[in-house]
């Protein structure tokens, strides 16, 4: 093991890095700040894939899903980031307690 | 020793991002700490094995989504007044349920014996992440590429200036 | 069978008309607008000439044949087989249809160019013509059809033509009525002709040949013989006489001939065509044709010879009075149709058919020639208002005389010829009442005859000064046509010549195949000497002679005044013979009005008894219904406004949980990953 760090030494820093996102996905009235929680998420998950990866027997199949996971970050941010500034630009708001239209 | 070292030098710079990110009642100072957290990450993978990742890691989301982001914070009003721009309720309930989620967790990774392989993965990886990508993962490969042009086109179309009286029509 | 030969150009000679009809019906309008009324008679006459030399060519084929191997047969393709019966759409042209399609091509088609003439100033020429050539169609695929049924095809085509050309000028009322009243007294007929071939078919049938086709059942018609038939008649006798009151319709005998007056409403080319040279002939036509069947019962036999003779006489009688030009023809038509009857009733087919092709000619000269009268006269057809034409219409008058002297049998015209053989062999075959009914008929058309052409072309003329101001000859188209009949007329008999003359009879030879069944011999062959033959020609002479006589003291020297004549017996007789025998009220009295007085009874009866119960399950069905709609109100609507109301409610509730909050969502998210993380872990235990 390189420099004696162990597996579980990424996952839990990977954890601590999802609690982060997850607080501010949940606290946040911003949207933008909703979806800075979300990379947070992403990355963590990500970290996870490759630490996997890594001790899991020299395989490139979590190197493959991390960069699908960071393409599919990267579309999600374009879209969410457009759909935040339509909001803005129809409510001029990013509240996401504003946007309540289609509430029951 | 210098590993474990440069990791917790990381850690601690991805951690503490993460935590500016998730707590700072200003949006635009959260923004820049997304910055850090994604440098440590960044320093995380190179730790890994995974060079090509961390490139595209630092490409696209140093490059790309932080760019956006900052763009997008930018062009919407109000920034700088902290308790609207980055207003947050109900944190205590929510530090709760995240605490104990990530504890939960924790405990998990702990408790699970988790299967390793007899060797570990060496770099460089960009040779075979590029043959798996052109052979077993080919048809997933063109997929995403469609997926990314349709957010494209979708991304146009969202943004675009909404036209009343076409909407009215 | 006979020996036949397959040619193929006979089905040109009935469907050219077709093809006139068509062209005139369908782009007859649009041809009248664009090319004028004189492409619409190009159309109407080249169709039927065209037939007339295709007939001509088939004629010159058949008389290079042997005499005894003269079949054609067109055979175009299968058109039914049922139940054994094989029947195609093929045409049989044999001496008898050779004759009545030259007849019908050849007069049809000098009377299709009279009509070019006639009908000038008429808004709706087209359509006469394609009602002409539809009619020639109907009547040649009646005389070709190689079966009974196609010969039936055609018996109704040419009643419908009849219809239409009756009624051509539909917007007189009268003229529709006499429409009507031809096409429904001929359905009566058509009826018994129906009933006929069934029986015909149905007796074949039970000997092992069922088949209509006409050369077939000439072969098997021997197998009839002695089967009995139904109202104690024979089976033959049955079909026959069946037959034969079909005949009676469209050929206006005895008692169905009260149509044929009133046809008379009908354009007059119309009438020469249809109503006296070739459609009232169809009856003569289809009793030859099947002579094998008639020669077979000698009670119908009898029967044809009675009615023809009665008829014969019955009309020229009510000819005498009649003051309308066209009437007299009608009655005149009717009188002559007798005695082609008698002839057929006597055995004598071939001098029926012989007088069948001289009355075409003659008629038809006389029929066109009284419509050149008209056509001068301004459309007046009473014989009083005229007189003194002669000097007017020297063309019209001189065929007219021409075919007067015809019809009257003096010779040497043609009626000479085909009425005396009629009269000689009614004799000769020992039925001397039946001869001396016609023999008296001849003495009577000579009369009422020449007391026409008195009335009209004689004297001074009585109608208006206007009238007589317009008074003209006809059109060369007109004219022309009438001076070929007026030969015709004239020379049409020398075919066939008394024997006491010479021995020249190619028309009794050449139809003589057809006529040469064991049983038609049994009843035509009878020994005539020429004496006797010189006798009976000099009897009908003379009383030809008297006839014209009579009426030439009562109508030119007006030595006899015909009113003393009219109030013998009180006037009674003149009333009544004026009256037609009040035929047609009694048929107006015995038939039409129990039949109207049935109808209103059935029209009560609908009107009170079936409607009372149509109302009343139209009442049950309201109630009915009420009830039904009851239970869909309370019963059926009632589960469909619970089901919705339940839908509702329950969404009603449920929406509550959608509450736009991206916040609430998370959390349920993560309580749902929780919760399944958490079932896991206590499985896993």
């Amino acid at each position: 093991m390189p420099g004696g760090l162990t597996l579980n030494h990424f996952l839990v820093l990977s954890l601590i890095v999802f609690a982060m996102g997850l607080f501010c996905v949940m606290s946040r009235r911003n949207a933008i700040g909703i979806l800075m929680g979300v990379e947070l998420i992403l990355n963590s998950a990500n970290i996870n894939y490759l630490a996997f990866a890594f001790y899991g027997g020299g395989r490139y199949d979590g190197q493959i899903f991390t960069i699908f996971v960071i393409m599919l970050a990267a579309a999600e941010a374009v879209v969410g980031l457009a759909i935040v500034l339509a909001i803005y630009q129809d409510l001029r708001t990013i509240d996401v307690d504003a946007t309540e239209t289609l509430s029951g | 020793m210098v590993a474990q070292a440069i990791f917790y030098l990381l850690a601690l710079l991805t951690v503490g991002s993460s935590a500016v990110v998730a707590f700072s009642r200003n949006i635009v100072h959260s923004t820049f700490a997304l910055l850090g957290a994604f440098m440590g990450v960044v320093g995380i993978y190179v730790l890994l094995a995974a060079d090509f990742v961390a490139m595209v890691q630092l490409l696209v989301y140093v490059g790309g989504i932080l760019v956006l982001t900052i763009f997008a914070v930018m062009l919407t009003q109000g920034i700088a007044d902290v308790t609207i721009s980055n207003r947050a309720v109900a944190r205590a309930p929510a530090l709760v349920i995240s605490a104990v989620a990530a504890a939960v967790m924790i405990f998990a990774v702990f408790k699970t014996p988790w299967h390793q392989g007899a060797k570990v993965m060496v770099g460089p990886t960009t040779y075979g992440i590029g043959n798996a990508f052109l052979d077993t993962y080919a048809l997933p490969f063109e997929l995403a590429s469609i997926v990314l042009l349709a957010a494209l086109i979708g991304a146009v179309v969202i943004s675009r200036p909404i036209d009343r009286r076409a909407q009215e029509q | 069978m006979q020996p036949h030969l397959f040619v193929g150009f006979i089905r040109w000679i009935v469907l050219l008309p077709l093809a006139g009809a068509a062209i005139n019906f369908l782009l007859g309008p649009w041809i009248q607008r664009k090319l004028g009324k004189g492409a619409i008679g190009l159309i109407g006459c080249g169709v039927v000439l065209g037939a007339f030399a295709i007939a001509v060519m088939a004629f010159f084929r058949m008389i290079a044949l042997e005499p005894n191997h003269r079949f054609m047969l067109d055979d175009l393709w299968l058109w039914m087989n049922i139940g054994g019966m094989k029947l195609d759409i093929a045409f049989w042209l044999d001496p008898l249809s050779m004759v009545m399609t030259l007849i019908i091509t050849g007069v049809g088609g000098v009377i299709h160019i009279y009509s070019t003439g006639y009908m000038h100033d008429d808004a709706s020429f087209w359509r006469f013509f394609g009602w002409l050539n539809l009619f020639t169609f109907a009547m040649l695929t009646l005389v070709l059809g190689d079966n009974l049924w196609l010969m039936f095809v055609g018996w109704e085509g040419v009643g419908l033509c009849s219809f239409a050309l009756i009624g051509f000028w539909h917007k007189v009322l009268a003229n529709t009525v006499a429409g009507n009243k031809a096409f429904i007294v001929n359905r009566v007929g058509d009826w018994a002709f129906v009933i006929a071939l069934y029986s015909l078919y149905w007796g074949l049938s039970s000997v092992g040949h069922p088949t209509l086709v006409t050369r077939e059942v000439a072969q098997w018609a021997h197998l009839l013989a002695g089967k009995p038939g139904y109202l104690g008649l024979s089976l033959v006798s049955f079909i026959t006489l069946l037959m034969f009151i079909g005949a009676t319709g469209k050929s206006a005998q005895i008692p169905l001939y009260v149509w044929l007056p009133d046809a008379m409403a009908g354009p007059t080319p119309v009438s020469a065509l249809i109503h006296a040279a070739t459609m009232v002939t169809a009856g003569i036509y289809m009793a030859c044709r099947l002579n094998f069947l008639f020669s077979m019962a000698p009670d119908t036999m009898l029967v044809v010879a009675t009615v023809g003779s009665l008829t014969a006489f019955f009309a020229a009688t009510i000819g005498v009075a009649q003051n309308d030009i066209k009437k007299v023809l009608a009655y005149s038509t009717v009188s002559q149709l007798g005695y082609m009857f008698t002839a057929v009733g006597v055995g004598a087919y071939a001098a029926g058919v012989f007088h069948l092709m001289t009355h075409a000619f003659f008629k038809a000269c006389l029929f066109l020639g009284s419509g050149s009268v008209i056509h001068a006269m301004g459309g007046e057809q009473d014989m009083r208002k005229m007189g003194g034409l002669r000097k007017h219409m020297p063309i019209t008058f001189y065929t007219f005389l021409a075919a007067t002297f015809a019809i009257c049998g003096f010779p040497p015209f043609s009626g000479f010829m085909s009425k005396d053989e009629i009269l000689l062999q009614a004799f000769a075959h020992g039925h001397q009442f039946i001869w001396a009914l016609t023999y008296g008929a001849a003495g009577l058309t000579a009369f009422y005859m020449f007391r026409q052409v008195y009335m009209t072309f004689f004297g001074e003329f009585r109608g208006t000064h206007e009238q007589e101001h317009h008074l003209h000859e006809s059109p060369p188209s007109m004219s022309g046509v009438l001076i070929i009949l007026g030969v015709l007329s004239v020379i049409g008999g020398v075919v066939m010549l008394p024997g006491f003359v010479a021995d020249f009879k190619p028309f009794e030879r050449f139809l003589e195949p057809v006529f040469s069944s064991e049983f038609t011999r049994r009843v035509t062959e009878v020994p005539i000497t020429h004496t006797t033959e010189l006798t009976f020609s000099t009897l009908a002479i003379i009383m030809a002679v008297a006839g014209w006589f009579v009426a030439d003291l009562m109508y030119r020297r007006e030595v006899l005044s015909p009113e003393r004549f009219a109030s013998l017996f009180g006037g009674e007789l003149y009333r009544v013979i004026l009256n037609k025998y009040y035929i047609d009220e009694i048929y107006q009295a015995a038939i039409v009005n129990p039949y109207l007085m049935l109808c209103r009874a059935a029209a009560w009866f609908d009107a009170n008894v079936i409607d009372g119960i149509v109302n009343l399950a139209a009442a049950i069905t309201v109630f009915i219904s009420w009830l039904s709609g009851l239970f869909d109100a309370w019963v059926v609507d009632g589960l469909v406004n619970l089901t919705s109301n339940v839908t509702l409610d329950f969404g009603g509730r449920v929406r509550r949980l959608q509450t736009g909050s991206i916040n609430g969502y998370l959390y349920a998210i993560l309580a749902g990953v929780m919760f399944i993380l958490l079932v896991r872990a206590m499985l896993r235990v």
